[in-house]
């Protein structure tokens, strides 16, 4: 088997090809009459996106046969009146199976109940990069109103034909059309058993915001009681007839290498098979129990290579700077000149660790052949990618792996690739009966991918008045999301260096955008301190953007931001920004002493992220955000040495739990004259530069490195 | 061979009694609504209630819950009706990917019946080996409240 791993240059760019260009590495055809039989009758819409008109053209000259490659969307009535729509989008807790449905319902005047959302299904579903870059919500709604709207359309034809009607006077509502004098039918009865195709352009018209009725009200989780029931299968829980569980041996360390390896007492057990195939080494059982029994007496020689350690790691990132590799400059004006004009000077390095995304479900797949034919279930947020690495993998044609994801124990940029699902793959190929394989939690810390660590150096100067007069600004290794400053400042210049890394690396919840915006927001307050100006004040002078500004405030305005503080060591700090369509304004308030740990009281958060899909569950993500980010700001880092992950447990790794959670409050601001942007990532990223602000605040004590206080503050500033 | 009693149900099985009682759960019994999250009594995802107590089922051999009642998530509902805490659960929307629900939900389950009227800070301290990844908290407590005040209202009927 060709081994799934990624090479170095793949995942040193993971992040910026998968969230920034988010090109298919493969393009996957449906074979249209299959599908439509698979259908049966109805009507099925299709949307095509815009940029495709060739590749749809290209399609028809080859007889119709094939569905064109790039389609957004389809959705389906049956002759019964069931709407099914089918996304690659996935649920991984962000609610989007909720969001989408909402969309579709408002188009086609449904029900949620009346709407069977097929999410995540690689033989049913258009090809999707992935759910990431909080795009389900900008893309995905929109393409699904479409879909919709012509839908509705369709129907209204059909009807204003079949009763010889005025179409304008043809009311659509809870599933049916009716003409208001005694003609009625509901959507399934106007197809007439008929098999309508209908491909629709992407500029058809969809309902604007202001006329919403099922999207932006409070739906609750269209399958919530399958969750607090225990009944939701999630991969993990998934059981087919026969079926084995696989375990896999791992490396002692990161960079090591298969030596030799000694399988025979593993094969003499009964029910065991064993794989040893390139660098994979797995084996199947009948319980887990067994195969980790089986996995034990497996003896295998590693060769080890040295691997740098977390205490050179910042050192590291900096003289590994991969050549050629930096991003072109955001560059304006001169930072010579800016710093000529500055009456006050400043450089200062920030950092940030390795964190874990440790999802509560570790990867896990099911894998089964059946006739050659090979279907994985599995937890990702790229079923298409999945997909395409075990076409790779296994050298299989396209359409003979599918790849189908249940609603998800979570991701938060974690699950975009998932070894698990070719590992399942090769047992069970090699088993002959399906195979499930689930990661313990310690193989999830340690062989799944971090959030990229990174060093970031800022210089700047600023005039007495508190006007920035230059900003030069070096990434090494985060990344580029979120690096650009939204102040207004006349000399900057601005860069991401990318590095070799000593772990493995990928996407995270709002990604580099949580470093950026910390070393950026936490310097501005230094500035600020450096200009004798209150922190917001110092923003507000040096900032013209209304959306921005209008979060800044309404933060402060709910925390009550210059009111005078309880005492006892208390420390206001405030942070915000820009990233993927939304504004974020976060306020701290944080009890810190020298010497001692940190309390933090109370997050306040203004979020805008143009027109609101779901107002509740918007503030669900917007407060679960920040209460997730108080671990990457406060405790979480994966520590190493010699390739070795040191904290791969719960009880080593800190998560947030109860007892961290402070206060915390959000404010929405409603855009309904703003297409709705997504919301998974950026209300995280004001809250480790709030909080440090806010420490500085409360006790002048600097602090520049994530995480800011794993265990007690200095015992002096 | 081992004898448990889960949900109301009698099941003899032949396992090693030193097996952890989720995997017998889980693999045994199909009763896949107790999560494994971490294998080592560590984040809750896995809890059940085992004579009304909150336990860890990841870490717990089966052997030795031989003879006493087991309710897993599947086992609370009551004549078909939602245990309050599941009904809030949904009311405050107090999950987002749900994985740790079940968990979260005996767990809370387990408080309500010793400490009917629990405060915030008795909620946090005694749900602290529950984790929550989405860091859905203020909403999981939210709901632990609001399922003591209609029991309340309940028992005051």
């Amino acid at each position: 088997m060709k081994t799934p791993a990624m090479k170095t240059d793949d995942i040193l760019w993971e992040p910026e090809r998968y969230e920034l260009e988010a090109g298919p590495a493969y393009r996957f055809e449906t074979d249209r009459r299959e599908f439509l039989q698979l259908l049966g009758g109805g009507i099925l819409l299709v949307l095509v996106l815009p940029h495709t008109a060739d590749s749809q053209q290209e399609s028809g000259r080859r007889g119709g046969g094939r569905m064109p490659q790039d389609l957004g969307a389809w959705l389906h009535i049956g002759e019964d009146g069931t709407v099914t729509v089918y996304t690659g989008k996935v649920e991984v807790g962000q609610n989007a199976r909720t969001s989408l449905t909402q969309a579709v319902g408002d188009e086609l005047g449904l029900p949620p109940s009346a709407i069977r959302m097929i999410m995540g299904d690689t033989d049913l579903v258009p090809y999707d990069a992935g759910t990431f870059g909080s795009q389900s919500t900008p893309n995905m709604v929109p393409q699904l109103r479409r879909v919709s709207a012509a839908a509705r359309e369709l129907l209204l034809d059909l009807a204003a034909e079949n009763w010889k009607a005025d179409r304008a006077a043809l009311v659509v509502s809870g599933g049916k059309i009716s003409d208001g004098k005694g003609h009625a039918a509901d959507f399934g009865s106007l197809t007439k058993g008929q098999k309508l195709v209908k491909t629709i352009a992407a500029n058809t018209a969809i309902t604007p915001a202001t006329r919403w009725k099922l999207a932006g009200t409070s739906l609750p989780k269209v399958n919530g009681r399958s969750f607090v029931t225990g009944a939701h299968r999630y991969a993990s829980d998934m059981k087919l007839p026969g079926m084995l569980r696989g375990k896999v041996l791992r490396a002692p360390a990161w960079g090591a290498t298969l030596a030799s390896v000694d399988t025979s007492a593993a094969a003499a057990m009964p029910g065991v098979t064993v794989v040893h195939d390139g660098a994979f080494v797995g084996v199947a059982a009948a319980s887990e129990a067994a195969a980790e029994r089986a996995l034990a007496v497996v003896k295998a020689d590693w060769k080890t290579t040295p691997q740098p350690s977390d205490s050179e790691l910042f050192d590291y990132l900096k003289k590994n700077v991969r050549q050629g590799r930096a991003s072109p400059a955001n560059a304006s004006g001169s930072i010579e000149e800016g710093l000529a004009a500055a009456d006050h000077k400043l450089s200062q390095t920030y950092t940030v660790a390795y964190i874990a995304h440790t999802p509560l479900e570790p990867r896990a797949a099911v894998a089964q052949w059946t006739d050659g034919k090979l279907t994985v279930w599995t937890g990702t947020q790229c079923p298409f990618r999945v997909k395409g690495d075990l076409v790779e993998a296994f050298g299989l044609p396209e359409n003979r792996v599918r790849v189908l994801v249940p609603d998800t124990g979570s991701g938060y940029g974690g699950k975009h690739r998932v070894l698990a699902a070719a590992e399942a793959a090769r047992l069970a190929k090699a088993a002959g009966a399906p195979v499930k394989v689930v990661w313990t939690r310690e193989e999830e810390f340690t062989w799944a991918y971090a959030r990229p660590a990174g060093v970031i150096e800022i210089q700047s100067g600023i005039r007495k008045d508190g006007t920035v007069t230059a900003w030069e600004f070096h990434n090494y290794n985060s990344g580029a999301f979120g690096i650009r400053t939204m102040y207004d400042i006349a000399n900057q210049k601005i860069e991401f260096h990318a590095t070799q890394t000593p772990v493995e690396q990928g996407s995270y919840r709002g990604l580099a955008a949580t470093a950026n915006h910390f070393a950026r927001e936490v310097h501005m307050d230094e500035l600020a301190r450096l200009a004798g100006l209150d922190p917001m004040e110092f923003r507000l002078k040096n900032l013209k953007d209304e959306r921005f500004r209008a979060v800044l405030q309404a933060a402060a305005s709910k925390f009550g931001w210059g009111r005078g503080k309880a005492g006892g060591g208390r420390g206001y700090g405030i942070a915000g920004g820009f990233e993927k369509g939304g504004y974020v304004a976060t306020c701290a308030e944080v009890v810190a002493a020298p010497g001692g740990k940190v309390q933090i009281v109370r997050l306040v958060s203004a979020f805008e992220c143009g027109a609101i899909v779901n107002p509740d569950h918007l503030r669900n993500q917007v407060e679960g955000a920040m209460a997730q980010g108080i671990g990457g700001a406060m405790f979480e880092a994966i520590r190493f040495a010699d390739g070795k992950n040191l904290n791969p447990h719960f009880s080593s790794y800190r998560v947030p739990r109860f007892s961290d959670m402070p206060v915390i409050e959000s404010i929405l601001l409603d855009r309904k004259d703003l297409p709705s942007a997504g919301a998974g990532e950026t209300p995280i990223v004001g809250v480790a530069p709030a909080v440090s602000n806010a420490i500085f605040d409360a006790c002048g004590i600097r602090l520049r490195g994530l995480p800011l206080v794993p265990k007690t503050l200095p015992a002096k500033a | 061979m081992v004898e448990l009693h889960v949900n109301g149900k009698t099941h003899r099985l032949d396992v090693d009694p030193e097996r952890p009682l989720l995997s017998v759960l889980r693999d045994e019994l199909d009763l896949t609504g107790s999560k494994y999250g971490c294998g080592e009594g560590q984040c809750g995802a896995c809890t059940v209630l085992v004579d009304g107590t909150a336990v860890r089922s990841c870490i717990l051999p089966a052997g030795s819950a031989k003879g006493k009642k087991i309710t897993t998530i599947e086992g609370l509902e009551l004549n078909g009706h939602l245990h309050p805490l599941q009904e809030a659960f949904l009311e405050m929307q107090a999950m987002q990917c749900a994985f740790c629900t079940s968990g979260m939900i005996m767990s809370g389950a387990a408080l309500l019946a010793k400490n009917p009227n629990p405060s915030e800070a008795e909620i946090a301290r005694q749900m602290e080996g529950n984790i929550c990844r989405c860091c859905v908290y203020p909403r999981i407590v939210s709901a632990i409240r609001l399922a003591a005040r209609k029991g309340r209202e309940v028992s005051q009927r």
